[in-house]
């Protein structure tokens, strides 16, 4: 055993390896029937459940950016080219951000991967409140309906933003999808509290705060800020219906109400809400970086309180979005000030995970090539955040394409990249199965390259002038707009050969091994897939990202975990001979 | 949470409750105790954690409503001094003693399902659920009012008649029927005075809260913008034209409409809780072992109240 073992020293042969004994029963075979899927409590489940649902929405947010993006391959547009038609275009922009955002960011890492991992990585057999889980799906579905139906009744051409006085006076289903997005709130809510109060009462006694993986760091201020700010979010749009059915006035001016008000209540949810959608990439971007760098991640506290502050300073900037549109000079000043303290939480992490990569033995997995993609990417996102939030700057390019590009590369340069880092990482976990890993790794640099194609020509014309949200512009900006839209098509095949070799690995993938990855994480401890319950036991709890006693085991063609107990005796041996 | 120190209602001794050690319950023998928590006290403390986030995410949402009442209430207090004019404070008043009172019955009835007492839990609980029902009840002739007066949100706001007509002391106009309706629309404040003395036992207020000359309407505290932002930038009536109402009542009774409807909806809920809670309680699922869910009904239901006795100041006491 010891002799197949490359990492282990040859002068310890006491160490005996751990391996979990892969049983029948897991949670996918635990019972069956359709049935015990849909009335599922077994956060698992419920977390695949999700995944599929989540992974449909992209595709349906997707479509649409397809349209539009096909639709400004030339200057007069390619598709609509009516007065009529561009409503259409209208209600195609207005789609893909509702989907994306309230379908796909927002419910996407928490709602899937969390909800699969986070009671496995805390040691809990499941979350707090299981059927408040199952009910918090349900709300997503029935949430998803309500906007599908939106889509059905012709569409809604507010641009996703709801502002009034515009969306009381369209006629399009605006009710319906804003009513929808009431519902996801709720979903949203419902599986943050629930995060909570598990992460609080369901620890195991060994599992303290700072013994945490940093993903579960994350998903806690995530569900602090969901809980906090998706209430107000509520309130807002039930108004907005209000406002439409009954004209109550407070945000209409038609009957004395103020529409800046109707942005202030908006963006104190939708900027926080940007970071429900980061905060978890981050996470996840933590146990990716220093499982395959091999190396304990570095600043473990300040990774884990940047999240916090984060959480905290992400409340205090919405204003950001409303720079020219009538508030005083002073709260301009303001929210500049107070967007600029973001960049250093944010900084804080890369750093960390620069400085856990730095001497590591860095492998390449398909998680990991996500994780630098990533890096670049958020680099970009968020350096430009600071163009945007400084004041000057601000007023020329609000509403432009730099926004446009600012964004994407946050949100799909941030989160869509980590939530497909994340669906790598514990893919083998979740099902059971190994993907291809040079697919994997040739669909990453295809995302890569297309997204950067896409995005990038849209910080130039931005910055040149061109706003967003036009279904036509001027001939100057064409070779941006095509470029632009190539890069989108080049992600579309992507995406697809994603979806093929994952869904092939499905049915003629490895078998996977307990660990594959040599994660020290507990939900690497158990069989792949998990059994229904979890642990046997509770399971023993140690440093999250200390590697040392995880090694490759040929065997099972997977890592394991060399008794620890023995080899702490061995290392104390150790260092008392060498001190 | 062990030890619950009695309050003074019964024996004034202190009490433990047995069943909420911290020593693991064995599962078969504990059907109260779902599989995936090994103590009754990790199942009671993670129960309570998320009702008390359950309850700040209620308090954020109503305080979206706070906000635009502060909003509204500073840029144009005339709004509300004239649309509370409106108001019966003698059925707020009633609404609120009503509803501090099945407060109180609600906290004896978390006491009663610990000390075991069946029979006072089952009978505090129904005592609850009518105080509900007897908010309801009056919130329905309130809003009936509002409904025939005309005085409701938005483009629906055209009353038929200045607020003094319906009397500020207000149960005139409810235990009467038609007697505000009958208020001749121009009969002024003269025909006020007349109107509210018909209950007896109730002392109306001073009527001329909103005099001819209108000296105790406050004026907008904004000053006249040349730029202002648009639907708030509209001309305060100066106090000598004060005799005709201010622009926009109809946001105060937006306001008015939301809020105490937002809230009636949250008493319907407590008291679907509640009525499922008596049931259980009837079937005797309570004791001092398991008696989470009523506490978590209580507190929720305790903050309904609190709202209210927020909403019932900020709307009909006005001055």
């Amino acid at each position: 055993m010891t002799a197949e073992n490359p990492i282990l020293a040859p002068g310890l042969p006491a160490l005996s390896p751990s391996r979990p004994h892969p049983g029948p029963d897991n949670y996918l075979t635990h019972t069956r029937g359709i049935a015990s899927w849909l009335f599922t409590l077994d956060h698992k489940r419920i977390g695949v459940m999700y995944l599929v649902s989540v992974l449909t929405s992209f595709l349906l947010g997707g479509i649409f950016a397809l349209v539009i993006r096909t639709q400004l391959l030339t200057p007069t547009g390619a598709v609509f080219t009516t007065n009529e038609q561009y409503d259409t275009y209208n209600q195609m922009f207005t789609l893909h951000g509702a989907v994306m955002i309230f379908l796909v960011l927002i419910p996407g890492i928490p709602g899937a991967l969390g909800n699969f991992v986070l009671p496995i990585m805390l040691g809990a057999k499941d979350v707090a409140f299981p059927r408040l889980n199952l009910l918090s799906f349900y709300l997503y579905v029935f949430g998803a309906l309500f906007a599908i139906a939106a889509i059905i009744m012709g569409g809604v051409d507010t641009g996703w933003t709801f502002y009034t006085p515009y969306s009381v006076q369209t006629q399009t289903a605006v009710s319906t999808l804003v009513f929808g997005a009431f519902i996801l709130g709720f979903s949203s809510i419902l599986t943050g509290l629930n995060f909570i109060v598990t992460m609080h009462s369901l620890r195991p006694p060994e599992m303290s705060w700072f013994r945490m993986p940093l993903l579960l760091w994350a998903l806690y201020a995530t569900s602090i800020i969901q809980v906090l700010a998706t209430p107000v979010l509520g309130i807002t749009l039930l108004l907005l219906i209000f406002e439409r059915l009954m004209h109550v006035g407070f945000f209409d001016p038609a009957y004395g109400g103020n529409p800046v008000l109707m942005q202030h209540f908006f963006w104190f949810y939708s900027h926080p809400a940007v970071y429900i959608m980061i905060l978890p990439a981050m996470g996840i971007m933590s146990e990716v970086v220093a499982t395959f760098s091999r190396r304990h991640i570095f600043g473990y506290r300040f990774i884990a309180m940047s999240s916090i502050a984060i959480a905290v300073i992400g409340f205090l900037v919405w204003g950001h979005h409303m720079f020219p549109n009538g508030q005083s000079a002073e709260l301009n000043a303001i929210f500049s000030f107070l967007t600029m303290l973001v960049a250093i939480p944010s900084a804080i992490k890369v750093w960390n995970w620069l400085a856990t990569m730095y001497k590591g033995s860095i492998d390449l997995k398909t998680p990991m090539c996500y994780a630098l993609a990533f890096l670049f990417l958020f680099a970009i996102g968020g350096l430009t955040g600071l163009f945007l939030g400084t004041l000057s700057v601000d007023i020329p390019l609000h509403d432009t394409y730099f926004v446009v590009a600012h964004f994407h590369y946050v949100m799909f340069g941030g989160t869509i990249i980590m939530f497909l880092a994340g669906i790598h990482y514990w893919w083998p976990k979740i099902t059971g199965r190994m993907y291809n890993e040079t697919l994997g790794r040739l669909g990453c640099f295809l995302v890569f390259i297309g997204f950067n194609l896409t995005f990038f020509p849209q910080f130039i014309m931005g910055s040149h002038g061109m706003a967003r949200r036009y279904a036509t512009y001027m001939p100057q900006f064409k070779i941006y707009h095509q470029l632009s839209s190539i890069g989108a098509f080049l992600q579309a095949i992507a995406f697809t050969m994603i979806a093929v070799y994952l869904i092939h690995s499905l049915l003629k993938g490895k078998k996977a091994p307990a660990n594959p990855w040599g994660s020290a994480t507990l939900e690497w401890t158990c069989t792949s897939p998990p059994p229904h319950d979890n642990f046997k036991s509770t399971p023993q709890v140690g440093d999250p990202y200390d590697y040392t006693y995880i090694v490759w085991d040929a065997q099972s063609e997977g890592y394991v975990r060399v008794d620890s107990r023995t080899a702490a005796v061995e290392s104390e041996a150790n260092q008392a001979s060498t001190h | 949470m062990t030890q619950f120190k009695s309050q003074g209602t019964g024996g004034g001794v202190p009490y433990t409750v047995p069943a909420m050690a911290t020593e693991p319950v064995s599962h078969a023998h504990d059907p109260n105790l779902a599989h995936h928590f090994d103590t009754a006290q990790q199942q009671f403390d993670a129960g309570k954690l998320g009702l008390w986030l359950f309850l700040t995410t209620e308090i954020l949402l109503f305080s979206g409503m706070f906000c635009i009442y502060a909003v509204y209430r500073h840029n144009h207090p005339e709004i509300f001094e004239y649309g509370s004019l409106w108001l019966n404070k003698i059925l707020g008043g009633l609404n609120t003693i009503v509803l501090i009172f099945s407060s109180f019955t609600m906290a004896w009835a978390v006491r009663a399902a610990q000390l075991g007492q069946q029979k006072l839990l089952v009978r505090l609980l129904a005592i609850t659920l009518l105080c509900g029902f007897v908010f309801l009840g009056v919130k329905f002739v309130e809003y009936r009012d509002k409904w025939r007066h005309h005085t409701l949100w938005g483009q629906n706001y055209q009353p038929l008649h200045p607020p003094y007509a319906h009397g500020t002391g207000g149960a005139a106009g409810t235990a009467e029927g038609k007697t505000a309706e009958s208020a001749p629309a121009a009969a002024g404040p003269i025909a006020s005075a007349t109107a509210p003395g018909s209950l007896p036992g109730i002392t109306t207020p001073a009527l001329p809260v909103c005099t001819k000359d209108g000296t105790k309407l406050e004026q907008s505290q904004y000053a006249e913008s040349p730029l202002g932002p648009p639907g708030v930038a509209e001309k305060v009536a100066a106090p000598e034209e004060t005799n005709a109402e201010p622009a926009n009542v109809q946001i105060f009774f937006g306001i008015y409409f939301i809020m105490t409807g937002l809230h009636g909806l949250h008493v319907i809920a407590g008291m679907a809780v509640i009525a499922w809670i008596l049931r259980r309680a009837l079937r005797g699922d309570f004791g001092a072992r398991y008696f989470n869910p009523v506490d978590f009904t209580g507190l929720y239901w305790h903050l309904v109240d609190l709202v209210w006795i927020f909403l019932f100041p900020l709307l009909y006491l006005i001055h």
